[in-house]
C-alpha cells in the first residue's frame, strides 16, 4: 500500500493505482500507448463494484457488466467479442483486466492487419469450429441485418447472398471459408481497416 | 497475447523506435486536424445531422455548406475588383475621380437613359415592389450593372481601367468555380472507379467489413443496420435483374425497346410544352410591365396586378419545376430499367428540365431585346427604346428568380411541412395517418439548390452584388432546412451511399456550370452593350475590351498573343492534347489488363501444387 499510495502521488487523480512495472509491460505486449492504458484501467475499474477496486487488475467482470460499456452497448457481435476475448475457465465469459486490455489492443488503430483480421475470423465464427461454414456465414448476415423479423432476409436472397460470398471468396471451393482464404479476401477490402477500430 | 510477446521480443530496438516515433506523429498530425475542423463552418450541426439521419442526409448539408463559401468567395472577387474601386471613385475618397469618356461614334438616340428612380411623392408599397423586382430605387445602386457607368477611374496616380477588370473579374468567377468544383470531385470520382471496378468482391467487402465499431449510439446503430439491409438487398435484387435482361426473349425486346421510345416521346412533349409556356409568360410580363413604365403611363395596373405581372416567368418556372419531375417520376415505372438506372435517369431528366428552363427564360429575353423593326434601332443593335440599359433587364430577372426562389422554399417550409406535421400529430383519422410525414428527398432539394446557383452564376455579370444575396439565402436555407428536418420528417425508409451522392451531385453542379457558360458567352460576345449605361458604353460588344486592351501592348508581347490565337498554334496544339489523352487510355488499358490477368492467376492459384494454400 505504500507503494501505491506513492505511485498515486506520483500520477495523480485517476487511474493512480496502476503499478508502473505494471503499465511499461502493458506497453510493450499491446498496441496501446501509456494514456489509453490508464483510461481504459480507470473505466474498467468503474464497472467494478467499490469493493473489488482495489485490486482490479485479478478481477473478472462478468459478462452482462462488460456488455453496458456505450462502445460494446450498439455493438451487433458484442456475445461473440466477449466470448474470443475471454480466458475464463468457467465458461462464463467474464473479462479481467488484461483481457479487456487484448480486446482494446486488437481494436486500436495501430494494429496490424493481420492481427485485426485473425481475431475477426474467431468472431465471425460463431460455433468455434475454426472454418466459416453456411451456419456462420448466415448467423453473421442476420447479426449484420439487425434484430427483429421484417429485418432478416429472405431464405432465397440468403442463399443468393452465401452463394456470392463463397464465390468470391473460397478459393478451393470446399464450401467453407479457413482463416488464410479469409485473410486474403479482407486484405484487399478497402474498408475493413477504417471499420475495426474501437474508440475509448 | 503470447503471440504478441512473443513477436514484440523479436522486434529490434530501431523498429521500436521506429514504431513509437510514428505514433507520436500520428497524435501530432491528428491534433493539428483537431485544431483546424475547429475553424470549419457548422461543423457540429453536420456531426449531430450525420448521426441521427445517416451519411446521405449529411452530404446534402455539406454540399450546401460548400455553396455558401463559393458563393461567399465569388463575392469577395467581384467586390474587390468591380464594385469597390467604382464606390472609391465616384465619392472621391483617397484622392480618387473618375472618368466618363464621351461616346463617340455612336448615335445620340441610343444613349438616352432616364432610370426611373423614385421622384417626388411615392407610396409606400413603391419601395416594396422595387425591392422584390429590382426597379426604382434599387436600379440606380450598385446592385445592378448600369450603376457602373465608369470607363477609367483614378486612384491616386494609377489608372484602373474599370471595363477590363469587369470582364476579367466575371472570367476569374468562372474558372474559380469551374477549379474548386473539379478539385472536390476527383476525390470522389476515384472512389467510385474503385466500387464500380471491384465488383471481383464487392460482396464480401460489405458483409466482413461492413460493420462500423465505432458506432455508440443505438440510432446510428438502428441506421445502419437499416442501410447495411438496403445495400445487400439492392445488390442481390440487380444481379437477379441483370440475369433476367440477359435471359429476354427477341420479341420481348422488341416490345421494350418499342415501349422506351415512345415514353420519350412524351417526355420530349412534356418539355417543349413547359419551353413555349415559359417563353409567353415572358413575353408578356416583359410587354405589360415595360409599356407602362417606359412611356410614363400611368399605370392602370394596381400594385398587386403589376407585381404578379413582373414575377411571372418565375412562377411559371417553378410550376413546371415542380410539375415535371412527378411525370418523369410516374412514366419511369414503364421503362423497365434497374432500380439505380431508374433513379439516375429520372434525375437526369429533372436537371435537364430545370437548367434549361432557365435557358429559355434568357432566350425569350434576347429575342425581345434584339428585336429590331426601324432603322434607328438597327443602328443601336438592340431595342433601344424598350431597353436602353438591357443589362440591368437582364439583372433584375435573375433578381427576381432568385427572390422567389427563396420565398417559395421558405413558403413551402412553412405552409406545407409544418401544418402537415401537427394535422398527423393531433388528427388520427385514416386518409391523414396514411399520407403520413414527408421523407427528406435528398436529390429534390440538391437540385433546387444547384438551380440556384446556376442563376447566381449567369447573374453575377449583370448584378455583380448577387452573390451576397446568394450567400445570405444559402446561409438562413441551411438553419430552416435543418429544423424542419428535425421535426417535420420521417427517417427515410431507403437510406442512400453517401458517397456515389457526393460525386453525382458535384457532377450535376457542373454541368450547371458549364450550362451557365453559354448564355454568358453569347451576351459578352455576341450581342451589342448597351450605349447608354455600363462600362462596356464606347465598345461593340462587352469582350471587345480585349482586344482592344492587347492593342495597347508593346508590339512585340501583342505578337506573342496574336500568335497564341491564330491557327498556327491552335493547331499543334489540339494535337498534342489528343495525344495526351491517347497516352493516359491506353495506360488505363493496360492497367485494366493487368488487373484481369492478375485475377485469373488467382483462380489457377489453387491447382498449382507449388502455391497451395496450407490449412490452418
Amino acid at each position: 500500500t505504500g507503494e501505491a499510495e506513492a505511485a498515486r502521488a506520483a500520477m495523480g487523480g485517476s487511474a493512480s493505482l496502476l503499478p508502473r512495472e505494471a503499465l511499461g509491460e502493458y506497453q510493450e505486449l499491446t498496441f496501446l500507448g501509456k494514456q489509453e492504458i490508464l483510461l481504459a484501467y480507470k473505466r474498467f475499474s468503474e464497472l467494478l463494484p467499490k469493493e473489488e477496486r482495489e485490486n482490479a487488475c485479478s478481477a473478472r467482470v462478468p459478462k452482462s457488466q462488460i456488455l453496458t460499456l456505450p462502445e460494446l452497448r450498439a455493438n451487433p457481435f458484442q456475445h461473440r467479442i466477449c466470448r474470443v476475448f475471454s480466458t475464463s475457465d468457467d465458461g462464463d465469459d467474464s473479462i479481467s483486466f488484461e483481457d479487456f486490455l487484448d480486446m482494446l489492443s486488437v481494436f486500436s488503430d495501430s494494429a496490424t492487419s493481420d492481427i485485426k483480421s485473425h481475431y475477426a475470423f474467431r468472431i465471425f465464427d460463431f460455433d468455434d469450429d475454426g472454418t466459416l461454414d453456411r451456419k456462420d456465414l448466415e448467423k453473421l448476415v442476420n447479426c449484420l441485418t439487425g434484430q427483429g423479423q421484417e429485418s432478416r432476409l429472405s431464405n432465397a436472397e440468403m442463399e443468393q447472398l452465401i452463394q456470392n460470398i463463397l464465390e468470391e471468396s473460397d478459393i478451393d471451393k470446399d464450401g467453407t471459408i479457413n482463416l488464410s482464404e479469409f485473410q486474403h479476401v479482407v486484405s484487399r477490402s478497402p474498408d475493413f481497416a477504417r471499420y475495426s477500430v474501437l474508440q475509448l | 497475447r503470447d503471440c504478441q510477446q512473443a513477436d514484440i521480443k523479436y522486434l529490434s530496438g530501431w523498429k521500436q523506435w521506429k514504431r513509437t516515433s510514428s505514433k507520436s506523429l500520428k497524435k501530432v498530425l491528428g491534433e493539428v486536424k483537431e485544431l483546424s475542423s475547429y475553424l470549419e463552418l457548422w461543423r457540429h450541426d453536420i456531426h449531430s445531422i450525420e448521426g441521427k439521419f445517416g451519411t446521405g442526409i449529411q452530404s446534402y448539408f455539406s454540399f450546401l455548406r460548400f455553396l455558401v463559401l463559393l458563393n461567399f468567395i465569388i463575392f469577395i472577387l467581384m467586390f474587390s475588383f468591380v464594385t469597390l474601386p467604382s464606390i472609391i471613385s465616384k465619392y472621391g475618397m483617397f484622392n480618387s475621380s473618375f472618368a466618363k469618356i464621351p461616346p463617340k461614334n455612336i448615335e445620340p438616340h441610343c444613349t438616352v437613359y432616364e432610370p426611373s428612380g423614385n421622384k417626388g411623392l411615392v407610396y409606400f408599397y413603391t419601395y416594396l415592389k422595387d425591392l422584390l423586382s429590382g426597379t426604382g430605387f434599387l436600379e440606380v445602386t450598385v446592385l445592378f450593372y448600369g450603376y457602373y457607368t465608369i470607363d477609367a477611374a483614378w486612384i491616386s496616380i494609377l489608372k484602373y481601367n474599370l471595363p477590363l477588370a469587369y470582364l476579367l473579374a466575371t472570367f476569374a468567377y468562372l474558372a474559380l468555380s469551374l477549379i474548386w468544383i473539379i478539385k472536390r470531385s476527383v476525390g470522389g470520382f476515384k472512389q467510385n472507379l474503385v466500387h464500380n471496378e471491384d465488383q471481383f468482391q464487392s460482396y464480401c467487402n460489405k458483409v466482413f467489413a461492413g460493420w462500423d465499431f465505432c458506432i455508440t449510439d443505438p440510432n446510428a446503430a438502428r441506421l445502419k443496420h437499416r442501410s447495411l439491409q438496403y445495400e445487400l438487398q439492392t445488390d442481390l435484387e440487380e444481379e437477379r435483374l441483370k440475369r433476367k435482361i440477359a435471359d429476354r426473349t427477341t420479341k420481348e425486346k422488341l416490345r421494350i425497346y418499342s415501349l422506351r421510345i415512345f415514353i420519350n416521346i412524351i417526355v420530349i412533349a412534356v418539355l417543349s410544352g413547359c419551353f413555349y409556356s415559359i417563353y409567353r409568360a415572358t413575353v408578356f410580363s416583359q410587354e405589360n410591365s415595360n409599356v407602362s413604365i417606359r412611356h410614363g403611363d400611368v399605370s392602370n395596373m394596381n400594385f398587386q396586378a403589376n407585381l404578379l405581372v413582373q414575377y411571372l416567368p418565375s412562377i411559371v418556372i417553378t410550376l413546371a419545376n415542380f410539375i415535371a419531375p412527378q411525370i418523369f417520376s410516374f412514366l419511369i415505372r414503364f421503362e423497365d430499367y434497374s432500380p439505380a438506372f431508374e433513379i439516375r435517369l429520372t434525375l437526369m431528366r429533372c436537371v435537364f428540365v430545370r437548367l434549361a428552363n432557365i435557358g429559355v427564360l434568357l432566350f425569350s429575353l434576347w429575342s425581345q431585346i434584339s428585336y429590331c423593326a426601324t432603322d434607328e434601332c438597327n443602328a443601336c443593335g438592340y431595342n433601344y427604346e424598350l431597353y436602353p440599359c438591357w443589362e440591368s433587364e437582364v439583372g433584375q430577372e435573375m433578381y427576381k428568380l432568385m427572390i422567389f426562389d427563396f420565398i417559395i422554399i421558405l413558403a413551402v417550409i412553412l405552409f406545407v411541412d409544418f401544418p402537415r406535421k401537427l394535422l398527423v400529430t393531433h388528427c388520427s383519422c385514416k386518409p391523414v395517418q396514411w399520407c403520413g410525414l414527408q421523407e427528406f428527398g435528398i436529390s429534390d432539394n440538391v437540385l433546387e439548390i444547384i438551380y440556384g446557383q446556376t442563376i447566381c452564376w449567369i447573374g453575377t455579370f449583370f448584378s455583380p452584388l448577387l452573390p451576397a444575396i446568394a450567400t445570405i439565402k444559402y446561409f438562413i436555407i441551411f438553419y430552416i432546412k435543418k429544423i424542419s428536418l428535425i421535426h417535420t420528417r420521417k427517417p427515410a425508409a431507403r437510406p442512400i451511399r453517401a458517397s456515389s451522392s457526393n460525386f453525382f451531385f458535384l457532377v450535376v453542379l457542373l454541368i450547371g456550370l458549364v450550362l451557365a457558360f453559354i448564355p454568358l458567352g453569347i451576351s459578352i460576345a455576341h450581342i451589342p452593350s448597351s450605349k447608354a449605361c455600363g462600362p462596356f458604353r464606347n465598345f461593340n460588344t462587352s469582350w471587345a475590351v480585349v482586344p482592344h486592351t492587347i492593342d495597347g501592348f508593346p508590339t512585340g508581347l501583342r505578337q506573342v498573343l496574336y500568335g497564341i490565337a491564330s491557327e498556327a498554334f491552335a493547331v499543334p496544339f489540339f494535337m498534342v492534347i489528343c495525344l495526351i489523352m491517347f497516352y493516359f487510355i491506353a495506360l488505363a488499358g493496360a492497367h485494366k489488363r493487368v488487373v484481369e490477368q492478375l485475377r485469373e492467376q488467382l483462380v489457377m492459384v489453387r491447382f498449382d501444387p507449388l502455391f497451395c494454400t496450407p490449412k490452418v
